[in-house]
């Protein structure tokens, strides 16, 4: 087990050495090498789920011969542009074991990479606003309760306590009760790629930005190395991590993937005062938002439905979006809105990821998180770290690509019913 | 915002009167085919960076489906035909290899 840690620590005491020289001497985070000839394992994709996978390769493996390729810079993809929100409350027992596992992760994921993550378990509803929405939430809270995840069921009253800006009598759809995960909220989304990136460099991986990936190459069905737009490098194993781009990736090794890339569109308000210190999702109307420590609101919708790699989306959706969260929180309706952006999300068709050996030996893909991704990535981290590592994980077994053919779904698309 | 013209009632629809369909084309397997091939029509997808074929619903106007050639990379359109057709038609096809000299062609 390699336990290295950063050559300086962050800590009170680093931050009074620092401030003698005015904070102009603070070493960085993390190194900018040249790509060396041959790694033994190379990620592609250094968005967060790359990036743990690199991190718990190193710290539960000892494999720290590591590169993580990225086309852009790290943490620009979808790991930037989601809506930071935590939680574990999926239905299907193999979901619930690896979101939990991320959750608990995320715990004391500050104090494990030195490194402040801001991780918020402010508490998290999801709104029943249908009857069939009751029912569907007091059967997950009871499937939780056995996979050992802790959530309630709330009635209309104790949501109003919980988030007293709250319309419970709305015209179309009142507010029936909520599915309330009091261990869910939120994390500094960039903080999580920044503090895993800057941990594997200090193991020694390199993190090679602005590079992409232009060819995989192949040798008797195994792979033997990649082409990238600043030269070639072997490898003896190859992860995929990159999301919105697995099916391009996936096209250079030869194979196809169950996944449609679609826009995801999210948006953030003006600052204003503290007014909602809980993560609230509203899967029927289609929205859900939570409060920056900034004070602006963080707001959510629903994916376009054709196949698109701009990172641009549909106005319509958000127009959606804002519509329904006028009439769920009335004092919002007058709030200025402050930046709007698209991710790429790869959607699979039971809404859940793919974590899996491929057709080519020594190539592993982990992919198909779709519109829920970033709450995932200590879990996925770990959990694709075991499988590339071993060969096999207990948390990745159900999510095989092959789960498809053998009719093995893990629906979750009710879990999943709103883009988050 | 995407706009599409009908092939069937020419008129030229924006998306919010549109539902999308995904990829086109799909040659169908069904009771009696491999696993493979009914796996690869069922799930599998080319999800291409660039030229797309696929099916489009005028859903709030003539209601019926149709296709289309559209680059998913810039969201440029290159044209939309009738369904009855197993593949794009040719002048289609060549319009696109026009645009994109190095588009690998349909299939």
């Amino acid at each position: 087990m390699t336990q290295s840690r950063p050559a300086k620590r962050y800590s009170v005491f680093a931050l009074a050495r620092e401030a003698m020289s005015y904070h102009m001497n603070w070493p960085e985070a993390w190194r900018s090498p040249a790509p060396k000839p041959r790694y033994d394992v190379v990620i592609v994709g250094a968005g967060g789920h790359g990036l743990a996978t690199a991190y718990y390769l190193g710290k539960n493996y000892g494999i720290t011969n590591v590169a993580v390729i990225e086309k852009g810079w790290l943490g620009g993809g979808n790991t930037g542009r989601n809506t930071t929100i935590i939680r574990s409350n999926y239905l299907q027992d193999p979901s619930a074991a690896i979101y939990e596992k991320a959750r608990s992760l995320f715990e004391d994921l500050s104090q494990d990479l030195n490194y402040n993550v801001m991780f918020s378990p402010r508490g998290l509803l999801m709104l029943a606003q249908t009857h069939h929405e009751v029912r569907g939430y007091r059967r997950t809270v009871y499937a939780n309760n056995l996979q050992g995840v802790s959530t309630e069921w709330i009635e209309p009253a104790k949501v109003k306590e919980l988030v007293p800006i709250i319309n419970l009598n709305g015209p179309r759809y009142p507010v029936l009760g909520a599915l309330y995960q009091a261990r869910g909220g939120t994390a500094r989304h960039d903080a999580v790629a920044w503090g895993y990136a800057r941990a594997c460099s200090a193991m020694g991986m390199d993190i090679i930005q602005q590079t992409e990936v232009t060819g995989i190459s192949t040798e008797g069905g195994k792979v033997t190395g990649i082409s990238t737009t600043r030269g070639d490098i072997a490898c003896g194993k190859l992860g995929l991590v990159v999301a919105g781009h697995s099916s391009v990736v996936a096209d250079m090794a030869g194979f196809r993937l169950p996944i449609e890339s679609l826009a995801l569109q999210a948006l953030v308000s003006e600052p204003i005062k503290p007014c909602m210190d809980v993560v609230v999702m509203a899967n029927t109307v289609h929205g859900y938002m939570s409060q920056s420590d900034k004070g602006e609101m963080v707001i959510g919708g629903g994916t376009d439905g054709f196949n698109n790699y701009t990172q641009r989306g549909s106005f319509h959706h958000v127009e959606e979006t804002v519509r329904a969260l006028i009439e769920t929180f009335p004092m919002i309706s007058r709030l200025k809105m402050l930046r709007q952006w698209g991710g790429i999300v790869d959607m699979t068709g039971d809404r859940s990821p793919i974590l899996s050996k491929t057709p080519v030996d020594g190539i592993f893909v982990n992919c198909g998180w779709g519109t829920g991704g970033f709450k995932a990535i200590p879990g996925s981290g770990w959990a694709m770290a075991e499988l590339m590592a071993t060969g096999a994980s207990p948390l990745t077994e159900e999510f095989s690509m092959y789960r498809f053919r053998e009719g093995k779904f893990i629906d979750e698309s009710v879990a999943a019913g709103v883009a988050h | 915002m995407l706009t599409l013209e009908c092939p069937y009632c020419g008129v030229k629809a924006e998306e919010t009167e549109l539902a999308a369909g995904g990829e086109a084309h799909l040659k169908r397997f069904g009771p009696g085919s491999s696993d493979a091939d009914f796996d690869g029509y069922m799930f599998m997808r080319k999800n291409p960076k660039g030229v797309h074929f696929e099916r489009w619903r005028h859903v709030y106007g003539c209601g019926k489906w149709f296709l289309a050639a559209r680059d998913t990379a810039t969201l440029e359109v290159f044209g939309t035909y009738p369904a009855q057709t197993s593949e794009p038609p040719a002048e289609l096809q060549a319009k696109i290899k026009a645009k994109r000299p190095t588009w690998e062609g349909y299939k």
